[in-house]
């Protein structure tokens, strides 16, 4: 406990000088000069107390979360905007303040009381309380309280809710195109065909035989399109086989070899299997579009309240989740159920996506093994 | 050939038995369930069957499961199966249940009356017959192999043989003679190195097999 004492007064100079390069530059950002200071103070300041996060979380027995909000996509400027508008930021700011005067003494009396041989005594019963007041200091300002927990979990709902409602009108949208340029324009056709056919039917025969065999090829394209449309909808393998089995029948249609290992016991519920099925779609059409690579995998695991979907290929790398449409889209279907994206992308490769969405399982139903495609 | 039917919506029920009876076929038992069916295979009777993939109770996969269970009771009972759509998944899993007698066709392919009996008769006759969507699934997902060295003809060809027709439906479907698709035939062998077998039923296994379907 001395020894976090210790790193808790070697940090607080460095702290220090960050709040004021923050302060500083803060004000300097106007005229642009501050800009890239605050790009790397920041992210140092955050390292900071993180690093006391973690160690008053350890002294406390309960772990402190890591409260910033999620980068925002874009340049620099979009990013310090997004900074600027965490409170967690200024939460930082202020909490520097605190550490570097009254939690700078706190530590500071830790460290004494152990060197000074005859305090000896007094450190040993007093270590404890003071390490802890210092903790929970750090933890006040470090991480929110319940009331702005809620207030946050509000805020989340009410913009994921209206992503999916943004979301479900698009889609049906893409429907309705779908259905009105693809099987209902060939079922007009085949109307008129049939049309045609039936007035013809004792003047010209032979013509009248042609246009039916005319329109059953209108039908099967009609047929062929309400299939494709179907499968945009809900796949029906998803409906037969459950996530593991639809993402290996997935696998199997993939131009390079996808290996498949399902590890999920039971069912999710439909709604989140749909979601975790069209993400893996996306993450495996944008492997064989983009990386390159010669073989890819999946993993799908339930663990701790979990279900994480792990795409992973052998590809060239650098790839950028913000830069096409299609991995948005996925993001926003995932964060209607808390799911989250997470892309590790070096250059070179490999690239792993990992999709994570908190749910329970139905009653354990026994899958097919898993094997490779 | 008697035939055991299973297809749960009433009208393409009674459109299949007036369509397979009217080609010489006769319905021992049309039935529209799983329960159903799977007592229905039981009887000794039965030659083959046709059979939806999405019956009730649960309109997932029972019939798909039936035709496996009955292929395993009965190696070799011909089973042609059904679907609104097709997954390679699926036709593997049919493939894997025994060898030949097998068909795997999307339901609007009945449309095309004589090439549906014909598939049905294939299937009954020990062959496989497997959906022209299933395997330009499989041609495409495999493009830097070798059926890049193959004449535009002969993926053609190709194609057809892993449909499961021989040569003469081969001949029929292209609009050129058994001579010319005898020729391609000897052609594609050589080219993907496979043995040239001489019945048709083997010719298929080989030819999946090497599509690794």
């Amino acid at each position: 406990m001395t020894a976090y004492a210790a790193a808790q007064l070697a940090l607080a100079v460095p702290a220090l000088v960050l709040f004021i390069l923050n302060a500083v530059a803060g004000v300097f950002a106007v005229i642009v000069v501050g800009i890239p200071v605050l790009l790397l103070t920041i992210p140092a300041t955050r390292w900071i107390a993180d690093q006391h996060r973690s160690m008053a979380g350890r002294v406390l027995g309960t772990p402190i979360p890591r409260q910033y909000r999620p980068p925002r996509s874009g340049g620099a400027l979009a990013r310090l905007a997004g900074w600027a508008s965490d409170p967690m930021t200024w939460r930082d700011q202020a909490w520097i303040l605190a550490a570097t005067t009254l939690g700078f003494a706190l530590a500071l009396t830790s460290v004494l009381l152990l060197v000074l041989v005859v305090t000896g005594a007094l450190w040993w019963f007093g270590i404890e309380p003071i390490m802890r007041a210092r903790c929970a200091m750090d933890r006040w300002f470090l991480s929110y309280g319940h009331a702005e927990v809620l207030e946050q979990r509000v805020q989340v709902l009410t913009e994921t809710r209206a992503e999916t409602l943004d979301h479900a009108a698009a889609e049906l949208r893409r429907v309705e195109r779908d259905l009105h340029d693809g099987a209902q324009a060939r079922l007009v056709a085949l109307s008129m065909t049939l049309g045609m056919a039936d007035s013809m039917l004792e003047s010209d025969p032979e013509k009248a035989r042609r246009l039916v065999s005319e329109a059953r090829a209108t039908t099967t394209a009609a047929i062929g399109d309400l299939r494709s449309v179907v499968r945009g909808i809900h796949p029906p393998v998803l409906a037969d086989r459950g996530l593991g089995g639809a993402i290996e029948a997935l696998a199997l249609d993939m131009s390079i070899p996808v290996e498949v290992t399902n590890r999920v016991g039971g069912r999710p519920p439909d709604p989140i299997e749909s979601a975790v099925y069209f993400a893996v779609a996306e993450c495996l059409a944008n492997v064989v579009r983009h990386s390159g690579a010669g073989h890819a995998w999946i993993t799908l695991t339930h663990a701790e309240g979990v279900l994480s979907a792990i795409v992973g290929d052998d590809g060239r790398g650098g790839a950028d989740p913000q830069a096409g449409t299609g991995m948005l889209g996925v993001m926003r279907r995932l964060a209607a159920f808390d799911g989250t994206m997470r892309v590790s992308s070096p250059a070179g490769g490999p690239t792993v996506v990992t999709l994570e969405v908190p749910c329970a399982l139905s009653s354990p139903k026994t899958m097919p093994s898993s094997e490779p495609a | 050939m008697r035939l055991v039917l299973a297809e749960d919506h009433a009208l393409l029920r009674a459109g299949l038995i007036q369509l397979l009876e009217a080609h010489g076929f006769t319905i021992l038992h049309a039935v529209d369930n799983a329960a159903d069916l799977a007592e229905a295979l039981l009887d000794p009777e039965a030659e083959a069957a046709v059979v939806d993939v999405r019956l009730p109770p649960t309109q997932t996969d029972e019939g798909l499961t039936a035709a496996i269970t009955v292929r395993t009771a009965r190696p070799g009972f011909p089973v042609m199966v059904l679907s609104q759509y097709v997954e390679q998944l699926y036709a593997r899993e049919l493939l894997a249940s025994g060898e030949g007698a097998i068909g795997y066709l999307l339901k609007d392919r009945v449309s095309d009356v004589a090439e549906f009996v014909d598939g049905v008769r294939r299937v009954a006759a020990g062959g496989t017959v497997l959906d022209p969507e299933v395997v330009a699934t499989v041609m495409a997902r495999s493009p830097e192999q070798p059926v890049d060295r193959l004449s535009p003809r002969e993926r053609d060809v190709l194609a057809l043989m892993a449909e499961g027709r021989s040569n003469a439906g081969i001949a029929a479907s292209l609009v050129i003679s058994e001579k010319a698709v005898a020729k391609h035939i000897n052609s594609i062998f050589a080219k993907l190195d496979l043995p040239i077998g001489e019945d048709d039923h083997r010719r298929v296994r080989a030819v999946l097999a090497w599509l690794h379907l």
